[in-house]
């Protein structure tokens, strides 16, 4: 079904950030402004998210060329899934950052450059054409890296460069794949593409291909042995750039390693298996990086990367329970992983400091809010009945039916080392006494009650999101059923775009 | 039923926001919810107690099969009324025990949720809902063992615990995973009835293995038994209702409900036996060293599991009543214990066995109290525990002939040990002459001395009465356990035979052993050999390793060197694509599809590969620009050769460009550094080369594809007929593929924005975000 209103939600952002840019220093009005577009975006978010949901798969030709010929936006409902997530996740941190960002970052086009990336990464779930993704994931890493550089300090600039860097040469690796796949298919859109390889004689081309793309957005994806530049560069930008990262950066790459490994590509046993391998290695990696750190930021860094082991098992293991498995885990963990960030933003503000061991007595003094950042912390460790736990019973029947024992190993070793590493932050960060030798101001008691209120609330509608993804799994599951459905059988995709 | 397990989870929720209204003397009013738990449950009994299964089922999460069923026999109605009704009276001693503490209303939270977890445990009828509430009550013990949170041993016990019951329930969860996939169905009434299919299935021994993992760390069996002496950090009364009475025998729950599903088979019998055999063995042994009145109860506690287990494993139906009988006996008389225990603490300030003595001439209804738990430990005969001696020793001695003699000298031998132990607990700091520091101690508010004394005063009407016990509680919670009907006669008198001989002897031993086993905190020194080899030190040297291997490995992977990332990188393409390549055979290039090479071309790859050369050999950044700018124009003499001039233009152009901008941007570099040694620039180079070698063959290869180009002459076609323009590459650019352009063009906007700002906002470190 043809239906234009399915780029709403990136058009919303570009005239958001392109406005923003008119008002380039009124720092109010941009804020204004972005929590606005934000909601704005969320509400057609919402109504694409049920329209796709309720019917069918929505396509757009961009300029009315018909696919293959031109470029084709598609809303299937893993992408309008994305796109709803988000919206949620972007409106929580616009809102955060209404006040969590300091007014210099505002002046210097903070608010534009948000919205941009948001474009980018909406704009990168909705196309349905393979350069037209690559020219999504440019506006993604050039906005990031803008955001991750505003500000200009020394540790900023030494992680952006290494980010840089490494996204460049993923976009190589990316590019590569596309020009080798034009070449031997003659054609960029999608769902052409999934028609045509399976056509193309020599699928060892196929194969290699499939690698190119498998690095590029494996690096993108911050995958095992790939994943150098995300602990090098999010521990540096303010609390709210580095929630949009930790939420949704990754999940780009992992969006594209979905689509492009179960529309385009149907992987073989050797990339299921290094698939698998690799899924097994950052898991474990990530509990290694996460059991030695000791400041909050790092120690969230090093969870992403593990937990980004259990989504690309999913995708490995390539049955239908696991694609379930995968998917929920997804959507539980832009939501969680996008508050830790925002927490950790807030507890700077509280205690001046990340580090956990100079932190304390947060318990004691703001319990409520103490038991809100819980929430979260208990959802990431999947404690049942909260979101984490529901993606887990997939994945561990996946690796049962797959015969992955060592999947499993890993899977039960990262729950637990989550487990331990989040309690051993709760004894430091809010249990223990706080530490009198280092008394530094509380940024936050002065504020006043509005700004305080936007700070705190968009953890709780994040926190809310997550309870609900937890007590109301069975929506969630319907979700993940479809969508494992639509990527186990590609023809009603292929149907929506090309008509046949 | 779903009211009973969700008004503890409702009431805990509504501490958050109301909680500061329970911190005075109200707090005791909480009471009433366990209290009303335990008369609403007491009404099944005559129900239950004919055989009869109630169930009840909510919606969930279907799609899973997890829903909200609940059932009530025999097994889950004994122990959800051992979790209310000991529970109210913990809720009762509480409000005293930590009168004016400034977070009750919290205590009382987490206390609340506890006991809603565990009545879902044991009302469970679906293995994944029972996981559920088996992960809350560890959480819940994690915030109650760490309440007294301003103490670095209090949070870190509590940490050991969740760590231990935590790592446990993941096994477990992957147990009952496959156990459900393996019957198709998570209800415990489906499972019962495939219990053979189970058992006969290949997997049959990992699902065992993961299911022990998760009830042994849950009911501190060794070797994992070290988090319980641990936690007792916690306030007293949760270590008598969590840490002894109620959450450690979740474990043994388990075992209980699944032995219909998984028990009978030799793997089960013979694990559980040596398991709880050793356990209760070692754990027994151990109490006698302690000096902390909480440490002798906290390893008599995990001596009494270690029994329970056992018995389990035995798993003939006088074993499963023993277990069954013993779960309540232990339950009354070491409730009791903890309480008087945590009298004695409160009012003396001190559980030092070695210091307290006389107590009962100030703390009399404490010290009658403790003696009737202490003399129903040791099985006097008249009180409960005497009756489950008996069936202990009943169930040992007629277990499988070659083991009978074995069996039964390990139960002996534990139970002398627990009688010593028992009474060093409850009888010993009432005894002998009052120290003058304890003149002026006095009986604490009657909610404290009443709850244990009800305990073990039940203790002694049990015991006169076992058979309303024997027929209301034991039989329908062992005929839950086992395919038929089971009646359990319980009698005070089984006339002259072995097992009575038997108690007698234990009894007498222990009282021996008692007399003779003095306190005296020098003893623990003759553990300190065996500490090295004890699972705890074991275990922490283990975890130090494994700390220290995170360390270096995250080091050597992340070592903050960009050159060593893409290095990494490359190195893993490589291998990848070589692989793909080996095993898609010979390569085979049809050199008459090629067009021929034209001197122009020749000549241009040559001053290619000199630009290549001079760029990587060069130790000058200016001469390396160069080289690369070199580079960009040969290839766009390419471009030119095949007819694309447009491309041409525009790579020349940006060639052009970026020069310009890295002579301008070298200026401000400080000098370069040549780090490269020869075995580096050897490493690189063959990376470099294969690297380059495998694209290039790689491009071969797709030359011999033949080329789809429908599309292209779509373009071609319709350029100018529909999109009106003479140029095909300007009308790609500008309308087929415009969205395209128009993007990048908004990536040029960013870059240039981003660079503004970057030259202009120098935040210092100081400046907030």
């Amino acid at each position: 079904m043809i239906d234009n209103q399915i780029i709403a939600t990136v058009v919303v952002h570009l005239f958001t950030a392109i406005i923003q840019l008119a008002f380039w220093s009124k720092t109010i009005t941009q804020r204004i402004l972005s929590i606005a577009g934000c909601i704005i975006g969320f509400i057609f978010s919402i109504i694409l998210f049920t329209n796709v949901f309720n019917g069918s798969i929505l396509t757009m030709n961009a300029a009315n060329w018909e696919a293959p010929f031109g470029i084709v936006f598609v809303a299937d409902l893993l992408s309008s899934t994305f796109v709803l997530l988000t919206s949620i996740a972007a409106l929580a941190v616009s809102i955060f950052s209404a006040v969590g960002i300091g007014k210099a970052r505002m002046h210097y086009g903070y608010f534009p450059m948000f919205h941009f990336l948001i474009m980018g990464l909406n704009g990168a779930f909705l196309t349905g054409d393979i350069f037209n993704l690559y020219v999504w994931f440019e506006v993604i890493i050039i906005a990031s890296f803008v955001l991750l550089t505003l500000g200009g300090r020394k540790a900023q600039l030494e992680g952006a460069v290494k980010y840089m860097a490494l996204n460049i040469l993923a976009s190589t690796f990316f590019l590569t794949g596309i020009g080798i796949i034009y070449g031997i298919t003659g054609t960029l859109n999608m769902a052409d593409l999934s028609l045509k390889i399976p056509l193309v004689q020599d699928q060892n081309i196929v194969n290699l291909t499939a690698i190119f793309f498998m690095i590029g957005f494996g690096i993108k994806s911050a995958v095992f042995p790939l994943y150098f530049w995300l602990p090098s560069s999010y521990h540096t930008p303010p609390s709210a750039v580095a929630a949009i990262f930790g939420g949704l950066l990754t999940k780009a790459g992992l969006y594209a390693l979905f689509r492009v490994f179960t529309l385009i590509f149907i992987p073989n046993e050797f990339i299921k298996t290094v698939l698998v391998g690799l899924a097994i290695m950052t898991i474990l990696t990530g509990v290694f990086g996460a059991i030695i750190r000791n400041n909050m930021r790092h120690l969230f860094s090093y969870l992403i990367v593990c937990h980004i082991g259990f989504i690309v098992g999913g995708l490995g293991l390539y049955t239908k329970v696991a694609f379930m498995g995968a998917i929920f885990y997804l959507i539980h963990d832009i939501m969680v992983k996008t508050n830790l960030f925002l927490i950790s933003g807030l507890i700077r503000k509280l205690r001046g400091t990340m580090n956990m061991s100079k932190l304390g007595g947060l318990y004691a003094e703001y319990p409520k809010i103490s038991l809100l950042i819980a929430v979260v912390l208990f959802s990431l460790v999947g404690i049942p009945p909260l979101s984490g736990f529901w993606p887990k019973i997939y994945l561990f029947e996946a690796s049962f039916a797959g015969k992955s024992y060592l999947f499993l190993a890993s899977l039960i070793i990262a729950s637990f080392i989550t487990l331990y590493v989040i309690a051993k932050l709760w004894a430091e960060v809010f249990w223990k006494e706080a530490s009198t030798d280092e008394i530094v101001a509380d940024s936050f008691q002065p504020l006043s009650r509005f700004k305080k209120t936007l700070l705190i609330l968009p953890i709780g509608i994040l926190a809310c999101t997550s309870l609900f993804i937890g007590l109301y799994a069975e929506f969630i599951i319907q979700v993940a059923n479809r969508i494992s459905n639509e990527m186990l059988d590609p023809s009603p995709y292929i149907k929506a775009v090309l008509g046949k | 039923m779903l009211f009973t397990v969700l008004s503890g989870l409702i009431t805990s929720g509504l501490f958050i926001p109301f909680g500061k209204y329970f911190r005075t003397k109200w707090g005791a009013v909480i009471a009433i919810l366990p209290i009303l738990l335990f008369c609403y449950l007491l009404q099944f009994i005559p129900v239950i107690s004919t055989g009869i299964t109630l169930y009840e089922s909510y919606e969930w999460v279907p799609s899973l099969h997890i829903n909200f069923d609940l059932r009530l026999d025999g097994l889950s109605l004994l122990f959800s009324l051992l979790i209310t009704g000991i529970g109210s009276l913990i809720f009762i001693y509480a409000s005293s025990y930590l009168k004016g503490h400034s977070y009750l209303d919290r205590f009382y939270g987490y206390l609340c949720l506890f006991m809603a977890s565990m009545l879902g445990i044991v009302l469970s009828d679906n293995i994944i809902l029972l996981f559920v509430f088996w992960e809350l009550t560890s959480i819940s013990s994690f915030f109650l063992i760490g309440f007294n949170n301003d103490h670095a041993d209090s949070r870190k016990s509590a940490i050991t615990a969740l760590s231990v019951t935590g790592l446990g329930g993941f096994f477990l969860l992957a147990g009952l995973i496959l156990m459900g996939s393996i019957a198709g169905t998570y209800s415990i009434g489906q499972l019962i009835e495939s219990a053979s299919i189970i058992k006969n299935h290949e997997l049959y021994p990992i699902v065992l293995g993961l299911v022990f993992i998760g009830a042994f760390t849950k009911s501190a069996q060794f070797p994992f038994h070290f988090w319980l002496p641990d936690a007792m950090k916690a306030p007293t009364p949760v270590s008598a209702y969590l840490h002894s009475a109620t959450m450690v025998k979740a474990g043994i729950f388990l075992l209980a409900r699944f032995t219909p599903i998984l028990g009978g088979t030799s793997a089960w019998s013979y694990t559980l036996m040596i398991v709880g055999g050793f356990t209760m063995i070692y754990a027994a042994l151990h109490s006698l060293f302690r000096t902390d009145l909480k440490a002798v109860l906290a390893y008599s506690t995990i001596s009494a599991l270690g029994i329970l287990t056992f018995l389990i494993g035995i798993g003939t139906q006088e074993a499963l009543i023993a277990a069954i009988t013993f779960t309540v006996v232990h339950a009354l008389y070491k409730a009791t214990l903890f309480l008087t225990t945590g009298i004695i603490d409160h009012e003396t300030e001190t559980r030092d066995l070695s210091k307290l003595s006389g107590l009962r001439k100030v703390l009399f209804p404490v010290f009658i109290a403790g003696t009737l738990a202490a003399l129903s430990s040791a099985g006097m005969p008249l009180l409960f525990g005497f009756i489950s001696k008996d069936l202990i020793y009943e169930a040992t001695l007629h277990s499988e002939q070659h083991l009978a003699l074995y069996l039964t000298i390990a139960a002996v031998l534990t139970n002398v040990c627990l009688v010593a132990a028992g009474f060093m607990a409850g009888i010993k700091p009432f005894l002998g002459n009052l120290p003058q520091q304890y003149e002026k101690v006095h009986l604490p508010d009657q909610s404290m001395w009443i709850p244990p004394l009800i305990l073990a005063l039940l203790g002694l009407a049990f015991g006169l009465f076992p058979a309303v016990a024997g027929y209301f509680i034991v039989s329908p919670a062992v005929t839950s356990m086992s395919a038929e009907t089971v009646n359990a006669h319980l009698q005070v008198w089984h006339g002259f035979n072995t097992v009575l001989l038997l108690s007698l002897v234990t009894l007498a031993l222990g009282s021996i052993l008692f007399l003779y086993n003095k306190p005296d905190s020098r003893k623990l020194t003759l553990l300190v050999p065996l500490n090295k080899v004890s699972p705890q030190n074991i275990t922490k040297k283990l975890f130090k390793k494994f700390v220290n291997f995170s360390a270096w490995y995250t080091n050597i992977m992340h070592n903050g060197f960009l050159r060593s990332y893409l290095l990494k990188i490359i190195i893993f393409a490589e291998a990848l694509l070589a692989y793909e390549l080996f095993i898609g055979g010979s390569i085979y290039i049809d050199y008459t599809q090629l067009s021929p090479i034209s001197i122009y071309e020749a000549v241009n790859v040559l001053i290619l590969i000199a630009a290549v050369g001079l760029t990587v050999t060069t130790s000058s950044r200016l001469t390396a620009v160069v080289g690369t700018s070199a580079i960009g124009y040969a290839i766009c003499l390419m471009f030119v050769y095949y007819s694309a001039p447009d491309l041409a233009m525009t790579q020349f152009t940006i060639d052009t460009l970026t020069v310009v901008l890295f002579v301008f941007v070298l200026f401000n570099l400080p000098s370069f550094i040549n780090q490269a040694n020869n075995k580096i620039i050897i490493r690189d180079s063959i990376v470099a080369i294969t690297f380059g070698t495998l694209l290039s063959i790689i491009a071969i290869k797709v030359l011999q594809v033949p080329t789809d180009i429908t599309i292209s002459e779509f373009y071609g076609q319709f350029a100018y007929t529909l999109a009106k323009g003479k140029n095909v590459v300007n009308v790609i650019l500008v309308d087929f593929r415009g969205l395209d352009t128009m993007f990048e063009i908004v990536v040029l906007s960013i870059a240039a924005l981003g660079v503004y700002s970057l030259i202009r906002l120098k935040l210092k470190s100081s400046e907030k975000d």
